[in-house]
């Protein structure tokens, strides 16, 4: 099967003569130990069809059960996104058919979502924070998992047979809806892709997903529409679904708005539609046309009871929310007297946790920086790993720093130690002793080492005597190299000058 | 005793002759086996017996009661169950050709509890198909006919449950009412049947037909036997998210203390919408003649109105339909039961569903489901689903009013006897209507009963209704019992000796 040809203006060319428009609709699977509404456990990749029960494969008679855990992950969504919760919600029935629905309705909340009128600020690369305001996250349960066999594509045109695992069945979701992002202009694209990022990062911070993206715990339907001025109304959007990356998101909005701009500016009328998403020619292609959209046939789910969160548990949630990432990321900037672009280095470094451990630890917030952003950073991209991965801790490098600050190892000796930590040889007190690296703090072998120096100089000896202090710089390099450079210059330096008697 | 006496006692002296050893469990569900293969062939209540299953359970019961193990009062007792609810292992098919040969991998709440306290399953009633009728004609797997007169129904859609009771086929057995099911093949048969309190008796494993309407309840000969049995089975349930949370009412004590006869400070409403024309001339006599012995009690009668009851049979036939098509979607051929691939054509799941759902549905199933999936439509909800609940609502604020001036409700459960198998079938509005004075109590979740009170000028056996308020279920069984214990003093005995005998195989 051939592409039809679909022609595209340079992303440059359509925001300057257009207005993108974004909504973004993300599901996140909560990591909660059951299902939405019954015991089966959540299991990732367990046996297809194990992790079930009569509820989550719809046999004829079971009943669901709402999942209090599910409840509370939710409402703590919500908190998270500023919105409103509600006093009281329903769930309803999404009526249609499909085999991976196994009551052929999708138990779900319509009119009545749990949280509502929210927003979240997200910060973008160069540290400009933009605000998405948040219409609604409400909770539902997942489908099941086609699996297309036969055929060469993977997908259901052409396929001998398929087959369907229910585990994923009745796992719980919240799904998080935007309200119309505009404002973003050219910078759509990298909004769009901050909002999800964003998300993933306070998904984590609450507790409530493991959110991998590549297993699906987190995936984002994005809406795109194109404006002729930010002031003309909106513009016909389409769906693109399961954009399952961060990279993905951006890729996908600059695509829709390429090839929706040259739809526009030919002349000719977008489609409201669904598309999909191929990761990898990085186009979307059409999918379902949403005119003649289904019918789902919502009403109110009456096996179930409202969900009514007193409003003493929701401030009892609200009260246990963890710091959240920006906020975080705010009061660490100030605390550790960063700059701006300094930590958003150490942002995209991956670094926050590292030296907040490596803080705790006992170095100052400079200090860890140097380490982290400095000589590891560099060691983590020769070897390619993240530097999460690197085989030191937060607390041997603040172990490291101690040594430094005890005056036991200098800055070169130590770089020499964290070497030698990083290829496995311990701690850095043990390789420090192994490796015979301290500092020597023994005056009295200093000493000796200085006469020697002295004795073998006695012209450079005069001249300090004369009052010529610059010329001590002789003698410490002298002293450093008798020692193997396992002296502390400073020492040294005040050491001679107190044999030569002449005040530093 | 003999085989034949054991299935004409009660389920409580059976109970009592259970425990005091003089009749072993196996030899009462033998007997009722018995019964079951002589007269079944022309009653045709069973759609499957399960001897082996029954008699296992006996001798267990048996065993532990000789081991002095201390026992449920309803040990050994058998009973039927319709076959609505699900029964692990046990062919569950809902009256419809859709689920023929499924066996499911788990028991209802109900089925549970009916093992736990050790009443032999002697098998699954016939039933109109999901429930949807009202004479069990709509059955995928024949009629079953009424022990009163063969060539007439038995009611619906719990027919075989009542029939299999009304032909001491079974002393006991669980019915489903949702919008009269329980109580109409009462009326008609002879038998006492009781719909509990929405919420009152778990929903979970029953196939559902409409969620907010459905509630299980016992069909017995007698209300303490309806007594006995619903304290079995109810009470709350975790897997129910509609269950009551607290415990039933003292159920059995309040029928033991109205069969002492007396009702004196007791307020019985007469609802004025739930009579008069349309009402048979002979059900309206025996209505009338009941109201005077109740008087005669020490009940206070009072005329009650709820105006909204009109509206009920058109609320009810927005909201069952609508309910049914999302809760029969489920039956696609993809999962269990029946499955149909097109025969021409390709078998995609579209298609498989589709003839599947075509071959196995029948046809007031497809009406329900059309008429529902329509209700629900984009554009049409507000006029249809929309306005039967704000008619529910009203529903429900009449019989609040009513409840504030009496303590029970009264009506004739069903507007006429027993009709000849055929004469409705193809007249839904004609069959529709024989649930006029039952749907009400389904629309508010309030509890009713059936208990009969004579027999019509053709012979056939009429209904009372009480209904109480909601959670208020023992106030069903003090009236009631009282009631019974009245007009079996008028008649010297129980209603149903004087059905005919049936011709045993």
């Amino acid at each position: 099967m051939s592409a039809p040809t679909v022609s595209l203006v340079e992303y440059d060319e359509a925001v300057a003569r257009f207005d993108p428009v974004i909504g973004i609709e993300v599901h996140v699977e909560l990591g909660t130990r059951t299902k939405m509404f019954d015991s089966a456990p959540q299991t990732f990749g367990a046996e297809p069809n194990t992790a079930v029960s009569p509820v989550s494969l719809g046999l004829p008679g079971a009943l669901p059960v709402v999942n209090g855990t599910a409840v509370e992950y939710a409402i703590r969504i919500g908190l998270a996104l500023n919105c409103q919760i509600a006093e009281r919600c329903r769930f309803a029935r999404k009526n249609y058919f499909y085999p991976d629905v196994p009551k052929n309705f999708q138990t779900s909340q319509y009119d009545e979502p749990i949280a509502f009128d929210g927003y979240l600020d997200v910060e973008l690369e160069d540290g400009t924070v933009f605000r998405v305001e948040i219409e609604r996250a409400h909770m539902e349960e997942d489908a099941g998992k086609n699996t297309h066999v036969g055929g060469s594509t993977g997908r259901i045109h052409g396929a001998e047979y398929s087959l369907v695992d229910y585990n994923r069945a009745g796992i719980p979701l919240v799904e998080i809806v935007t309200r119309p992002i505009t404002g973003a202009g050219t910078r759509a694209p990298e909004v769009a892709r901050a909002y999800v990022q964003a998300l993933r990062d306070i998904f984590r911070t609450l507790g409530v997903s493991e959110a991998r993206m590549e297993r699906g715990n987190v995936r984002a339907d994005v809406n795109l529409s194109l404006r002729p001025t930010p002031q003309s109304p909106l513009g016909t959007r389409t769906e693109t679904k399961n954009v399952n990356s961060f990279r993905s998101v951006e890729r996908a909005v600059r695509y829709e708005v390429s090839r929706q701009a040259a739809i526009l500016a030919g002349g000719g009328t977008v489609v409201q539609e669904t598309r999909h998403w191929h990761e990898d020619t990085g186009i979307t292609t059409p999918g379902r046309v949403k005119s003649d959209a289904e019918d789902y046939r919502y009403f109110p789910e009456p096996d179930l009871v409202p969900v009514a969160p007193s409003r003493e548990w929701v401030e009892a949630i609200r009260a246990s929310l963890p710091e959240l990432p920006g906020d975080r990321r705010r009061r660490l900037t100030d605390e550790w007297g960063y700059s701006e672009p300094e930590m958003r280095d150490v942002l995209n470094a991956g670094a926050l946790d590292l030296i907040e451990a490596t803080v705790a630890a006992g170095a100052t917030p400079a200090a860890a920086r140097k380490w982290w952003m400095g000589e590891l950073a560099r060691t983590a991209k020769q070897r390619e790993v993240d530097l999460a991965d690197l085989p030191v801790t937060p607390a041997q490098v603040g172990e490291l720093q101690g040594l430094v600050d005890a005056g036991r190892i200098n800055d070169k000796l130590a770089r020499q130690v964290l070497e030698g930590v990083l290829d496995g040889e311990g701690s850095p007190e043990q390789v420090l002793v192994a490796r015979g690296l301290e500092v020597v703090s023994d005056d009295g072998a200093l000493l000796a080492a200085i006469d020697d120096v002295l004795a073998a100089q006695p012209d450079v000896a005069d001249r300090i005597r004369g009052g010529k202090l610059q010329a001590v710089g002789a003698i410490v390099g002298g002293v450093m190299k008798a020692t193997r450079g396992q002296a502390d210059a400073g020492r040294v330096r005040e050491l001679i000058l107190s044999r030569l008697g002449v005040e530093g | 005793m003999s085989a034949t006496d054991l299935t004409r006692l009660t389920a409580a002296d059976l109970a009592g002759r259970l425990a005091a050893g003089e009749v072993s469990s196996v030899e009462a569900t033998q007997a009722h086996l018995d019964r079951i293969a002589a007269v079944d062939g022309a009653v045709h209540a069973f759609l499957h017996v399960d001897a082996e299953g029954a008699l296992a359970t006996a001798r267990d019961v048996d065993a532990r009661r000789a081991a002095g193990e201390d026992l449920h009062a309803l040990a050994g007792v058998p009973i039927a169950v319709k076959d609505i609810v699900v029964t692990r292992g046990l062919p569950t098919t809902a009256g419809s050709r859709i689920l023929e040969g499924w066996l499911p991998p788990y028991d209802a709440t109900i089925t549970t509890r009916l093992r736990e306290a050790g009443l032999p399953i002697l098998g699954k009633t016939n039933m109109d198909e999901f429930a949807m009728g009202s004479s069990t004609e709509h059955s995928a797997f024949g009629n079953t006919h009424n022990p009163w007169d063969l060539d007439r129904i038995p009611g619906g859609s719990g027919g075989g449950s009542a029939a299999a009771v009304a032909a001491y086929e079974a002393p006991l057995a669980i019915g489903t009412d949702t919008g009269g099911s329980i109580r109409q093949p009462g009326a008609v048969t002879g038998t006492v049947g009781v719909k509990p309190t929405y919420g009152g008796v778990s929903r979970y494993g029953l196939i559902a037909l409409a969620s907010s309407l459905d509630q299980a309840g016992p069909v017995t000969r007698t209300v303490l036997d309806s007594a006995l049995l619903h304290e079995v089975i109810g009470g709350h349930d975790p897997r129910d998210s509609t269950s009551i949370p607290e415990p039933l009412p003292a159920l059995v004590d309040a029928a033991r203390r109205g069969a002492s006869g007396d009702l004196t400070g007791v307020r019985v409403g007469v609802v004025t919408e739930l009579g008069g024309e349309g009402y048979q001339a002979g059900v309206r006599a025996r209505f009338e003649e009941s109201l005077e012995l109740l008087r005669g009690a020490g009940a206070e009668i009072v005329e009650v109105s709820c105006p909204h009851f009109t509206y009920a049979l058109g609320a009810y036939y927005l909201i069952l339909p609508s309910e049914a098509s999302s809760n029969l979607a489920k039956f696609d051929g993809m999962r269990f039961g029946l499955r149909v691939e097109p025969t021409d054509g390709p078998a995609t799941a579209e298609r498989v569903m589709a003839a599947t759902r075509g071959a196995g549905f029948g046809d007031e199933v497809k009406r329900r489901i059309i008429l529902g999936t329509y209700a629900l439509s984009a554009g049409y909800y507000d006029a249809y689903y929309g306005s039967a609940q704000k008619v529910r609502t009203l529903i429900q604020r009449d019989f609040a009013a009513a409840f504030a001036q009496a303590d029970v409700l009264v009506s004739p459960t069903a507007p006429t006897t027993a009709f000849r198998l055929g004469e409705k079938l193809d007249d839904p509005l004609a069959m529709y209507l024989n649930d006029v004075a039952t749907i009400p109590a389904n629309l508010a979740g309030v509890p009713g009963m059936s208990v009969p009170n004579g027999l019509s000028d053709d012979g056939l056996p009429v209904g009372l209704q009480i209904l109480a308020p909601a959670k208020a279920d023992d106030r069903l069984y003090r009236v009631g019992a009282a009631l019974e214990t009245l007009l079996e003093k008028t008649w010297g005995a129980p209603l149903l000796s004087r059905a005919p005998e049936l011709e045993t195989a």
